[in-house]
């Protein structure tokens, strides 16, 4: 009873505990960052003397030498190449099946969909050795095309489930007038149903585009080629060969983490919901 | 009820199925050859040995006999297994009891802040699971001894200890930090399905005198059952597959002395990369490890959606 008389009388008496544990674990969050973040600009030295504070000397040599000295732009564009290739064609095949599955009313597609959907739940990772032996025989081994078909499959299950589901609520009667006006099903697909679908495709985006920009395991089992390897997996050499300069590793850890923690602060609502859509409609 | 747009005499109906295939295709495929044939033919492969990772020969039950009878990689096994579900217990109590803290505070009405809150919360799920790995083990090394520095400031200094290299103390370092980058996830989802709940309930319940414990726990809890096993199957699948952070952490190894080794670090090392002192991965007990670990998480999912299912669901 006591409890209910104070939360009645002066509710934002109750809202201090709220915001104590919250902001604990605020700093708890973005005290690694800060710590990551703000060594990377010291000298060498320095980041033992006082690793907390501001660099006292701004010292932008470690980003410096990371361009200059390493592949690191390599195995940015790689990862790039293959992020931005695979939700492509994700995407577009992802949308093509969907809406197929909506219109095609049959038992067969029934079960496809199932078959599709029943892959959200299992993770790739259990079938890699057979994988690997697949790529290997494509002779896509070592190379920046082995991930596109495996991120491709992994995507497609979630992809499915969101833009089905979207495309059901999408009122037949735009597309019967298309119909009537004597468009096909391809051309319904290209005119009405893709640009209705923005909101769905730029979840599904957003769901696939993390795991994949941040995945280290295809990576390492299918690529050891320098020239070929994603940001991720150049990560792991270069902490290796900057082991004895903390200043170039945390320059690297930065420049690593940046692109998609920034692309999130730009867009967080988007990437929350893309990121737990899965969960909650599921 | 949603009309179907396209109706036809059943004569048409064959040559539109074929069409509808068309559009199916290309995804099926890929689906097909890269997700579902590597997964089932990883099973059946699993009754195979060969040498050189070449597997010819059909040998039964035999790698699974080896996985549990051989002294010392059941060792291994058993250990990894032990390990995973210590991992994915510290995953239920720290990052989703904790999610489910955060989401019950940030529900809260007129709660100032709540966006930054929320946002700050979720940064870390959108970090590699590399870096974040090694930017703790950065902090935690005792020769920079940030961490240290802290607890020292605070005045605890016989906390100071290499944290990642006692054997005792490591599997639970790694934990916690897998739990501090993901807890935005659950925390999202759990304040997704707190919206979900009609504010009516809380207000009635308000003016029956319920306090905000037992309005948690009457009403809030049994709403949020199905939910709750969502998240639980989520952490329950992403930890037993879990590779990464041990490899950022410690290594494949599961240093020090396999303490850090999982099920995922183990399935590595045999199927892939190939153990100690051989070198040599074994593919057919690799892809053994593996259906293991299916088997697990087939019967692990069906629990957990047995138990939180609820009466009004048909699923």
């Amino acid at each position: 009873m006591g409890i209910t008389a104070v939360s009645r009388s002066k509710p934002q008496a109750r809202h201090i505990v709220h915001h104590s544990v919250l902001l604990v674990w605020c700093v708890v969050v973005l005290f690694p960052l800060w710590t990551m973040i703000i060594n990377s600009f010291k000298l060498r030295l320095d980041i033992y003397r006082d690793p907390f504070g501001l660099p006292k000397v701004w010292n932008f040599q470690s980003y410096v030498s990371v361009f200059q000295d390493s592949q690191f732009l390599t195995y940015f564009k790689n990862s790039l190449f293959v992020t931005v290739g695979s939700l492509t064609i994700i995407l577009f095949i992802g949308s093509l099946g969907a809406y197929a599955l909506v219109n095609w009313k049959s038992g067969k597609s029934k079960l496809i969909y199932l078959f599709f959907i029943a892959g959200m739940m299992i993770p790739i990772r259990i079938g890699s050795i057979n994988l690997l032996s697949l790529i290997k025989s494509l002779g896509l081994l070592n190379s920046i095309y082995s991930l596109f078909p495996v991120y491709i499959a992994m995507g497609m299950p979630i992809a499915i489930f969101i833009l089905t589901e979207f495309i059901r609520q999408i009122p037949t009667e735009l597309s019967e007038a298309a119909r009537i006006d004597g468009a096909g099903t391809f051309r319904i697909y290209s005119s009405i149903i893709l640009l209705l679908l923005r909101p769905a495709l730029a979840t599904v985006a957003i769901y696939n585009l993390v795991p994949m920009w941040n995945d280290l395991w295809f990576p390492l089992i299918f690529i050891n080629e320098e020239s070929q390897k994603t940001l991720i997996l150049g990560v792991t050499r270069l902490f290796g060969q900057y082991q004895t300069d903390w200043s170039k590793i945390l320059a690297v850890l930065t420049l690593s983490a940046i692109p998609v923690m920034a692309l999130y602060l730009l867009m967080s609502k988007q990437f929350i919901r893309g990121l737990t859509s899965g969960a909650v409609k599921g | 009820m949603v009309r179907p747009l396209f109706t036809y005499s059943t004569a048409q109906k064959h040559k539109q199925a074929i069409v509808w295939m068309a559009y199916l295709l290309p995804s099926l495929l890929f689906y097909s050859v890269f997700m579902a044939y590597p997964l089932f033919n990883s099973i059946w492969l699993s009754f195979f040995a060969g040498e050189f990772g070449r597997l010819t020969t059909f040998v039964g039950f035999d790698n699974y006999v080896k996985l549990f009878s051989d002294p010392i990689i059941s060792e291994r096994y058993w250990g990894a297994f032990g390990h995973t579900w210590l991992f994915f217990t510290v995953h239920m109590f720290v990052q989703n009891v904790l999610g489910m803290i955060f989401a019950n505070f940030l529900i809260t009405r007129k709660l100032r802040g709540a966006k930054v809150y929320q946002t700050i919360i979720f940064i870390p799920a959108t970090l590699s699971i590399l870096v974040t790995g090694y930017l703790w083990k950065l902090i935690l090394n005792p020769q920079w001894g940030a961490i240290n520095l802290v607890l020292k400031s605070l005045g605890t200094e016989n906390w100071a200890i290499p944290w990642l290299g006692d054997s005792s103390t490591a599997l639970l370092i790694v934990s916690f930090v897998s739990s501090w980058q993901w807890v935005g996830i659950p925390t999202m989802i759990f304040l997704a399905g707190f919206q979900n709940i009609p504010e009516e309930l809380y207000e009635a319940a308000n003016i029956a005198g319920a306090t905000s414990w037992q309005i948690f726990w009457k009403i809030k809890m049994p709403l949020m059952l199905p939910i709750i096993g969502v998240v639980s199957i989520l952490t329950f699948v992403n930890n037993f597959n879990a590779f990464d952070v041990v490899f950022a952490m410690t290594n494949v190894n599961g240093a020090p002395q396999y303490a850090t080794d999982l099920l995922g670090t183990l399935f590595y090392r045999v199927g892939i990369a190939g153990q100690h002192p051989i070198g040599i991965p074994d593919r057919g007990m690799g892809t053994a490890i593996a259906t293991v670990t299916f088997l697990i998480l087939a019967i692990g999912v069906t629990i957990v959606m047995r138990l939180t299912r609820t009466g009004q669901e048909k699923e």
